[in-house]
């Protein structure tokens, strides 16, 4: 990556005015500002992350031990145990959607995103600002539509218990009550949402990017946000037609999912899946471009390979789209299509290897220190691969007809995912934090922070990859006396992360109200790109003179 | 080599050679040029107005009460097997893969344990140590001076032609063991009907006088009672013969099920309106557990799979115990309208994709 130096500051020479804030309301309520929305993105996933890892707490309460222990206490007095049995699918659908739909996506993208790519590429603000409050405000009735479908019946008992993958004909015939409608609507809004916020990043990097930033030129940050909001812009509207035609089937009499009337449930997982295997991208990408600038920045040197990592990005992206079949390996498909996606899938392997070992490479040679940004960017790769090698052996068709709906397959996404997505999160959360608030965080809690949740995650995960080769189904509430062993020590794990998770509120809160505040660029000579010419905080309105870049 | 020389026949030959060339141009293709994704092979046609499911029954009560305890079967030609501690099920903290009792199950661990798992763990412990060697060589107080190096072609090109040498290397075993998987049944294979119900399974044997199994979970007396592992024992077990290929014809009642079999590699989902075919051959005497794979509504977790794999002659005992009808015996009785009916069960050959009903007519 070519370094990039901006001229002229505009920080107090002129306009004093146009760093005149709103008053509250109009300021968090009807905001235009890139840097608020983001900042109430990041609350907004930060409140979501605390109610799905709530969630995922109850699940390994449960799961501690053989037995039905607490859902029927949860599902509460006179209840029966279907109903009991029905809140666990309840539970394993909502902390997927929402850390899929309300944690992660908001946090990297409408987060990060909208806080930097117009600082990184010297843009006033994103192209459509309006669009842009829109996009975060859709996103608050579709998670209290989510939220609000648990206490609406849903069939069996309250709440939508199909899955995040919402499959039919479990969430159509089977699944009586507005619960599944609301939670189809949910996604609706989360979707639109996010489209709008693709269309408005996909305008804003294109258009909008200070003289001399050439594509080539331009932080791999803002690649990353690029090719997700391609596949957002792409993938999205696949889901809301699969959804809208489980609507239309719950609702109005027709059948696309219903082989009675001509159509196939198998179709419904086509068109999810081909919405949902660049779904994993979109959650992933963004974290591959933070983990860019943290390594570069802590090695004090440029990015290795800087063009490799940004085609290697572009080609996940599209390789993302001819793979969603591995899936539904076990759907019954024929042996060619399952040949095909085998090794369409295996192919995804290349582009991830490109970046891991241009990671390594840009820290060979470097001069590294292991502030708290970086340790987090270090774990991040080592999960990463090993989430990435479970991919692999996932990917073999014929392997994956024991190893599908396991939970090797929870250990795998969750490796890549709750170790890689929420890994680079934290990782960028820690390196931008000072510069988002204006305040340092400290040190010594970040890596406490590291360390508890690095351990706790891997005591969390690791084991299930042994439950799934001993066959342990996924999404059961309780399970034969045979899987106890691991389950429980996943359960400590799940202790321990949340101890981690603890010391980070502690952190954040100790940052408010006791941290030191933060110079322009903190993180020295290794941080280049341009949000590290402006102060912490940056001015309310930046760049109002065009940097230029050489 | 993935077969033993006493398994091969010069078909066979013949048919993974194929394989292996496919296996290759495939592999190849794919990394040039991601091709066009092959859409599902068949969607199922249009079935008439009568053609309907069995309807989604989503407040059936307790279903199948009338499901008569495998106790009922008179005990002069079936007692249940019991099963052996550590075979078909799970062990209490273990790591490995069950123990394979069917020839794609071996070879499908095979190639797990003996080409993935050592290959992943290379991997892993490769990245593990260059990220251990930076952080120690290149630290700011080892290395107070950065490079300014950003590119190497020779070892771009290293790191992006090694991993697909490796998963070459991957792709040829895992896709002929995709051909070993899809090999078809024999005529004369025994076909067993599996229908996943909320919350139980079904197994009839159209070639036996078509009777029909109801298999629910035992609760957890009746399973410590009978020694069986609690949630994974079953009141009556689908059964087949052992060392033959079984034609496996899978469906689903309401929703999607999954029918899963851990220790023969076997899965294969019960979908509605659609009924998928797989080849079964388990190859050790024994009884075998699996669990629903699928997300099915409130009690996904207790409608488990127990398979029961004898000789022939105990398995065409448990066949006349449950009142169907064995080959031998009709010649002997002369009787032929059963034998019509078999041979049309044995003509369908391909009926994946095809509507549940289309299968059911032509029994």
């Amino acid at each position: 990556m070519t370094t990039i130096a901006a001229d002229g500051q505009i920080l107090d020479d002129h306009a004093h005015d146009a760093d005149h804030k709103p008053a509250f309301f109009q300021r968090w309520f009807m905001s235009t500002n890139h840097k608020d929305i983001g900042t109430l993105y990041l609350i907004f996933a930060i409140i979501a992350g605390i109610i799905g890892g709530a969630i995922s707490g109850m699940m390994r309460m449960e799961l501690a031990e053989p037995g039905i222990q607490y859902l029927t206490g949860w599902v509460g007095a006179g209840a029966s145990m279907d109903e009991a049995l029905h809140l666990w699918n309840v539970l394993i659908t909502a902390h997927g959607l929402i850390m899929v739909f309300f944690m992660v996506m908001p946090a990297m993208i409408g987060g990060f995103g909208n806080w930097f790519v117009p600082l990184m590429i010297g843009a006033p603000d994103m192209a459509f600002p309006r669009m842009n409050n829109i996009s975060f405000w859709l996103l608050v009735p579709a998670f209290l539509l989510l939220l609000g479908s648990a206490f609406v019946p849903g069939g069996t008992g309250n709440g939508a218990g199909t899955g995040w993958t919402v499959y039919a004909p479990l969430a159509t015939t089977g699944s009586v009550g507005p619960a599944v409608d609301m939670a189809i609507l949910s996604l609706h809004l989360a979707g639109a949402s996010s489209i709008l916020g693709a269309i408005n990043f996909i305008t804003t990097i294109l258009n909008m990017r200070a003289p001399g930033m050439t594509l080539h030129k331009m932080p791999l940050f803002v690649w990353s946000v690029l090719v997700t909001a391609f596949l957002l812009l792409l993938a999205l509207p696949v889901l809301a037609a699969a959804i809208t035609m489980l609507l239309t089937d719950r609702n109005f009499g027709t059948t696309f999912f219903d082989a009675a009337g001509g159509g196939d449930p198998v179709l419904y997982q086509h068109l999810f899946w081909f919405f949902g295997h660049p779904e994993v991208y979109i959650m992933i990408l963004p974290g591959f471009g933070m983990i860019s600038h943290i390594i570069s920045t802590f090695s004090r040197k440029p990015i290795f390979g800087y063009l490799g990592m940004a085609y290697a990005m572009v080609a996940i992206g599209v390789v993302g789209f001819v793979v969603w079949a591995h899936h539904m390996f076990t759907t019954g498909m024929s042996v060619n299509v399952k040949m095909y996606f085998t090794a369409a899938t295996m192919v995804i392997a290349v582009p991830t290897g490109i970046k891991i070992f241009s990671w390594i490479a840009t820290m060979w040679g470097g001069s590294m220190t292991f502030k708290t940004p970086m340790v987090w960017a270090l774990g991040f790769i080592f999960m990463f691969t090993v989430g990435g090698v479970t991919g692999v052996v996932l990917a073999n068709g014929g392997i994956d007809d024991n190893l599908h709906d396991t939970y090797y397959v929870v250990a795998h996404f969750h490796y890549v995912l709750s170790l890689g997505a929420v890994f680079s999160i934290f990782a960028g959360f820690y390196y931008w934090f000072p510069k988002m608030s204006g305040r340092h965080y400290s040190e010594l809690l970040g890596q406490l922070h590291f360390w508890t949740f690095f351990i706790g995650v891997n005591i969390l995960f690791f084991p299930m990859h042994f439950l799934g080769n001993q066959s342990m189904p996924r999404r059961y509430p309780d399970y034969p006396e045979q899987f106890a062993y691991w389950n429980e020590i996943a359960s400590l794990g799940y202790v321990v992360m949340a101890v981690g998770v603890l010391i980070f509120f502690v952190n954040i809160a100790w940052a408010m109200v006791a941290g030191r505040k933060a110079e322009a660029n903190y993180w020295g000579e290794g941080a280049t790109t341009l949000e590290w010419t402006l102060s912490s905080p940056p001015p309310f309105h930046q760049f109002e003179t065009l940097p230029q870049i050489k | 080599m993935l077969k033993t020389p006493e398994n091969w026949g010069k078909n066979k030959v013949e048919q993974v050679m194929t394989h292996y060339v496919k296996a290759w141009i495939l592999a190849l293709g794919l990394i040039l040029t991601p091709a066009v994704a092959t859409a599902q092979d068949a969607l199922p046609a249009a079935p008439g107005a009568e053609a309907a499911p069995a309807e989604a029954s989503v407040d059936a009560e307790a279903p199948a009460a009338e499901a008569a305890p495998a106790s009922g079967l008179d005990p002069a030609l079936y007692t249940p097997m019991k099963p052996t501690e550590g075979v078909g099920m799970p062990v209490d903290g273990g790591l490995d893969f069950q123990p394979q009792v069917s020839e794609t199950g071996k070879q499908a661990k095979w190639i797990n344990n003996s080409i993935l798992l050592p290959i992943m763990t290379v991997i892993c412990l490769f990245v593990l140590a260059l990220l251990f060697w930076v952080m120690i060589r290149f630290r700011r107080g080892a290395n107070p001076e950065p490079s300014k190096t950003t590119h190497n072609t020779f070892i771009e090109v290293v790191w992006t032609v090694v991993p697909v040498l490796i998963l070459l290397v991957i792709a040829v075993p895992s896709i002929s063991l995709l051909a070993q998987q899809f090999e078809p049944a024999p005529e004369d294979a025994l076909t067993v009907k599996v229908t996943g119900y909320q919350w139980y399974w079904g197994y009839n044997y159209p070639d036996n006088g078509d009777f029909e199994i109801i298999s629910n979970m035992l609760t957890e007396g009746e399973a410590n009672e009978s020694g069986e592992p609690f949630q994974l024992a079953v009141d009556n077990r689908m059964v087949i013969p052992v060392g033959k290929p079984v034609k496996m014809l899978i469906t689903g009642a309401d929703v999607i099920h999954s029918f899963a079999i851990p220790a023969a590699w076997f899965k294969l989902d019960a979908v509605p309106g659609r009924i998928n075919e797989k080849v079964l051959q388990i190859d050790e005497v024994g009884v075998y557990y699996g669990q629903c794979s699928e997300l099915c509504g409130a009690r996904h977790g207790f409608m488990p799979i127990a398979v029961e794999v004898l000789p022939e002659d105990k398995f065409n005992d448990w066949v006349r115990a449950n009142g169907g009808t064995v080959k031998g015996d009709e010649t002997a009785a002369d009787e032929s309208e059963d034998g019509a009916a078999e041979e049309t069960a044995s003509d369908e050959t391909t009926t994946e994709g095809a509507p549940a009903d289309a299968a059911a007519a032509a029994n």
